[in-house]
């Protein structure tokens, strides 16, 4: 006990000649004082009352250091003179065999400054390190969990404000009430307005004055509050709850149930239209190469690939010449993988594939091998391991749109993204000569070409763009999935069932199918589970297949059979 | 690999291609000085879908012959590896094990990463007085002769993980969702799992499980069922996915608004090697149980991952500089050493004689001292609780008192066995 003392008047004393120099921010009360030295204590007991101490302290400035405390980046250094301080340390400095921390100081977490205005870096074994035990952490959780909870609340972030006031409701602790009330009062964001009133109807109903309960219960009701209704069922089921607040509990057990029946038959409507957009954007280009044109193109999944990978060597170079546009990286790598990907298929189909129209085992054999040697370039150049395509900020997260539903933005980016191809392409092929000189060569090839249609050149350029269209949805896979050489394997399979299913050659089965695949999928996959799901989805496609071969919508006329 | 510059590329391949044509060339040339030399076998994919992790043990396992060779090697004998590449087929792992007892008649194994693997390869050892160093976290109910497991078992990982969370300090979560991917070891894992939470009072509704197939990239539906389980709070997740379809779950987690203050994925497949490939932005804050973390802090940790890292470049491996060190790679490491222990005390190479001297055999490894059990040919490890940072490193946020003996048969589902190499003839009944 008097070496604390000592410590806190030799702590006191430190503070008062170095720090006030630095700034001017205001000292901590002696109490506090006293705790940070009695902290870095090697008696456990004394440690654990200060740090108690110091969280009942109230003082948010105190918040880093039991952080520190928490993470074991607490040390004591001393002074010239004898002098000992409680200090935090930051991250690691190498330097040649020494390891050295920058220094800020316990209370507040201000840089400590030396004589030369730099922040002092001091050797790590000059220090005494101050052990957090578990029992210590133990009791630091809820003194940081209560400070954390109110700093939270004034985060400019709302998701973090959000959180925050849905766990302090969770927590059913009453003493976060005022904190909740009072930043109400002030929040401005819908979102947040509707987590805090959650959480303080939570918190009410778990320990307020009977009225209140009442109240609580059919406001969490009217809120059709997820994270309530357990603890609502609770109420309503419990025996010594009073008749007026169970009836109220049942009847909003009763809203809460139908508004979660709402909102996951929105959310299950959500998915499958998301997944439909993804099928749609890998089927599509091979809809036009296979379904239009007739080639069986095995290389498809790595044509993706090929724009993935494009996607992330896009995003090397943001980072290494344009760090502020990186943000708007993707904007400039989806029509550079729509480039990439179509100038490969253009020398494909230049190379080798127009040698062999009209025999598909061998194209099929072909693209095969053209798709291993792809695969097995973009492991060679960028190395077996998958590599790391870092989302945009406007692509992360979601919008919440309604309460319990928040829509993620990268999968509204790609619904988009597949509207706009599918329009973009229907525009292409019936509205524009280009596509009319495409269907009629893909029609009947001689007679096109005996109309003057230069047809060889209308193959390439056809190819080229399926190829392309290919490139755009590996470039939005990124935004979900790995990147890696595999990446083509995954999607071969599930495109060609999309065209399979909706029709060869049908531009309007494809996206049908992909939207009844998808949608199918996401029915099955909450009962099912995601192996069974995929395994009935596999199972329906080829039943389907086995009563109309031809797919959804069959070629007619003279061309059915060729 | 950002930094694989064309010219990089080609010089990587061309000191590969010398490296194979050396590797080839080596053993004619050591054979006929055989008396100098003691072969070793290395058992680990270098191609197909399980080279991404396994190339890292072939790694750090020559890095370890390279040490003890400059240090004149095990009882005067330099250590003559034996690399053979299984290409993650399962038939092959046998094929191959077969070929380096019987042809090359090495005097040990390091070797195998998935249970499928060592189960195909297991009847090969037993039945040729072989020898396995098995390094990676497993699901346990296995206790063969022939090998020694350096990595966890369930009690060393899973069961710790779970009572962190449970506890106080961890958050007092209360309900907990099991995700996997569909093969054996997630499957044992929640079979032990459940069993654990369930002798602990956590009622079944509180527990639910899902697997999901390989290669699974659409999570919506599973996040959505999360969050649904994880309203009214105290709700975490306990996660064995693997590989690659990490990414795209926790992408997805964050998106649909999840957090991991509110409810945190707890990881075991996830460490710091996997994370090279990953946009960690996502995964910050979440959590993962070992037995080692590259962020453990002793000085003997640094001089391994020094000289990882000037191996690798030494050696111009892919990555170089940037390699990342992680917990089965300590495992197969130590596993060397331990080997090479063994043998000094036993004084011979026979089998059957350094067996029984790797009972009790202690080593200071990277992640502190282990120690090998007396018995049931599993190692005592430290068990260690991290927190995922953006620079794919982790924050050790729990660390377990002493070592935690391991248990091949979990007492929460097989209490009435026991796993015994001296009293017993290894797994046995407990009466």
């Amino acid at each position: 006990m008097i070496t604390a003392l000592l410590l806190a008047l030799a702590l006191l004393s430190g503070l008062t000649t170095p720090a006030a120099a630095q700034s001017a921010a205001p000292s901590p009360s002696p109490e506090i004082v006293k705790a940070m030295a009695e902290v870095a204590s090697s008696d456990a007991t004394v440690q654990e009352a200060a740090a108690v101490a110091l969280g009942k302290s109230g003082d948010r400035k105190i918040l880093p250091l039991l952080e520190a405390l928490r993470e074991g980046s607490v040390y004591v250094r001393t002074l010239p003179g004898g002098k000992k301080e409680t200090v935090i340390v930051g991250d690691k400095v190498n330097e040649g065999d020494k390891t050295l921390v920058p220094l800020f100081s316990g209370y507040g977490r201000e840089p400590i400054q030396g004589a030369d205005g730099k922040q002092v870096l001091a050797d790590l074994t000059k220090l005494e390190e101050v052990s957090t035990g578990r029992s210590l952490r133990i009791v630091l959780r809820p003194l940081i969990d209560a400070f954390s909870g109110q700093t939270q609340l004034a985060d400019p972030d709302w998701t973090v404000r959000q959180a925050a006031a849905v766990k302090m409701g969770n927590s059913g602790d009453p003493a976060a009430l005022p904190a909740l009330t009072e930043t109400l009062a002030k929040e401005k964001d819908r979102w947040v307005r509707y987590a805090l009133e959650e959480a303080i109807a939570l918190i009410q109903l778990k320990s307020g004055p009977p009225a209140e309960r009442v109240i609580a219960a059919t406001r969490l009701g009217a809120l059709g509050s997820s994270d309530g209704a357990e603890r609502i069922r609770e109420v309503a089921a419990a025996s010594d709850s009073p008749p007026d607040l169970k009836e109220a509990a049942a009847a909003s057990v009763k809203r809460i149930e139908r508004w979660s029946l709402l909102t996951q038959g929105i959310q299950v409507a959500f998915q499958g239209v998301s997944l439909s957009s993804i099928l749609l954007l890998m089927a599509l280009g091979l809809a036009i190469i296979f379904g239009l044109m007739g080639v069986i193109n095995m290389a498809h999944g790595e044509l993706m690939a090929l724009g993935a990978y494009t996607t992330f060597v896009t995003q090397g170079w943001f980072q290494g010449h344009a760090p502020n546009a990186f943000e708007y990286y993707f904007l400039v790598a989806l029509p550079l993988s729509f480039l990439v990907a179509g100038v490969a298929g253009f020398v494909l189909e230049r190379g080798v594939i127009r040698f062999l129209y009209g025999r598909p085992l061998e194209t099929l054999l072909l693209t095969w091998g053209i798709s291993l040697m792809i695969q097995q370039g973009l492991r060679l150049w960028f190395g077996a391991a998958n590599v790391d395509v870092i989302s945009p900020k406007w692509l992360s997260g979601g919008v919440p749109v309604m309460v319990g539903i928040q829509l993620p933005y990268n999968r509204l980016f790609i619904i988009g993204l597949a509207t706009v191809a599918v329009a973009a392409m229907y525009l292409l092929l019936f509205k524009t000569d280009a596509g009319l000189r495409i269907r009629a060569v893909t029609q009947n090839r001689g007679m096109a070409a005996c109309l003057g249609v230069r047809s060889r050149r209308v193959d390439a350029l056809t190819f080229a763009f399926g190829a392309g269209l290919a490139g755009i949805a590996g470039c939005a896979l990124t935004q979900i999935g790995n990147v890696g050489p595999e990446l083509g394997q995954n999607y071969i399979v599930d495109s060609f069932m999309v065209v399979v299913t909706g029709g060869v050659g049908k531009l309007l089965g494809t996206i049908l199918a992909a939207l009844g695949i998808g949608g199918l999928n996401k029915i099955i996959e909450p009962g099912l589970g995601a192996v069974f799901g995929k395994v009935a989805i596999l199972v329906a496609v080829i039943l389907f297949i086995q009563r109309r071969p031809s797919g959804l919508f069959a070629a007619k006329g003279r061309y059915a059979d060729s | 690999m950002p930094d694989l510059s064309r010219r990089n590329f080609l010089k990587t391949t061309a000191a590969f291609g010398l490296g194979a044509a050396a590797g080839i060339g080596f053993p004619a040339v050591l054979r006929a000085q055989s008396s100098g030399t003691v072969k070793v076998g290395v058992l680990h994919s270098l191609s197909g879908t399980m080279a991404i992790s396994e190339v890292s043990l072939r790694d750090v396992c020559m890095m370890a012959f390279e040490e003890i060779n400059a240090k004149g090697g095990v009882m005067g004998k330099k250590i003559e590896p034996v690399v053979v590449d299984p290409a993650s087929n399962w038939d092959l792992f046998a094929e191959k094990a077969k070929q380096l007892l019987l042809q090359d008649k090495v005097a040990v194994t390091f070797g195998c990463w998935t249970s499928v693997s060592r189960k195909s390869v297991l009847p090969v050892f037993e039945n040729n007085e072989g020898l396995l160093f098995y390094p990676v976290q497993y699901e346990g109910e296995e206790c063969s002769k022939a090998v020694f497991y350096t990595g966890a078992t369930p009690n060393q990982q899973l069961i710790p993980a779970a009572e962190y969370l449970m506890s106080k300090e961890g958050g007092g979560y209360k309900k907990f969702y099991l995700l996997g991917t569909d093969y054996v070891f997630p499957r044992t894992a929640n079979k032990i799992l459940r069993a654990f939470l369930v002798a602990k009072g956590v009622p079944a509704d509180n527990i639910a499980e899902e697997y999901t197939p390989f290669n699974h990239q659409d999570y919506q539906t599973i996040v959505g069922k999360i969050k649904r389980f994880a309203s009214g709070g105290g709700a975490c997740v306990l996660s064995t996915i693997n590989g690659d379809s990490n990414v795209p779950f926790y992408k997805e987690f964050a998106n649909q608004g999840l957090r991991s203050e509110t409810a945190p994925i707890m990881a075991f497949s996830v460490a710091e090697d996997e994370l090279r490939g990953m946009d960690t932005s996502a995964l910050v804050g979440h959590l993962a149980a070992w037995n080692y973390f590259q962020s453990v802090d002793t000085p003997q940790n640094k001089r391994f991952i020094q000289s990882f890292r000037n191996y690798c470049e030494k050696n111009k491996l892919p990555g170089g500089t940037k390699r990342v060190t992680d917990d089965p790679m300590e495992a197969a490491y130590f596993g060397v050493y331990v080997w090479k222990q063994a043998v000094e005390k036993a004084k011979s190479f026979d089998v059957a004689a350094v067996r029984k001297a790797v009972y009790g055999q202690k080593f200071l490894a990277p992640g502190g001292e282990i120690r090998m059990h007396d018995y049931n040919h599993h190692t005592w490890k430290p068990v260690l609780i991290g927190e995922i940072h953006k620079d794919g490193q982790f924050k050790i946020v729990s660390r377990s008192k002493g070592l935690v003996e391991p248990e091949p048969w979990s007492k929460y589902t097989s209490p009435d066995k026991g796993c015994d190499w001296v009293k017993h003839q290894g797994t046995y009944q407990k009466s």
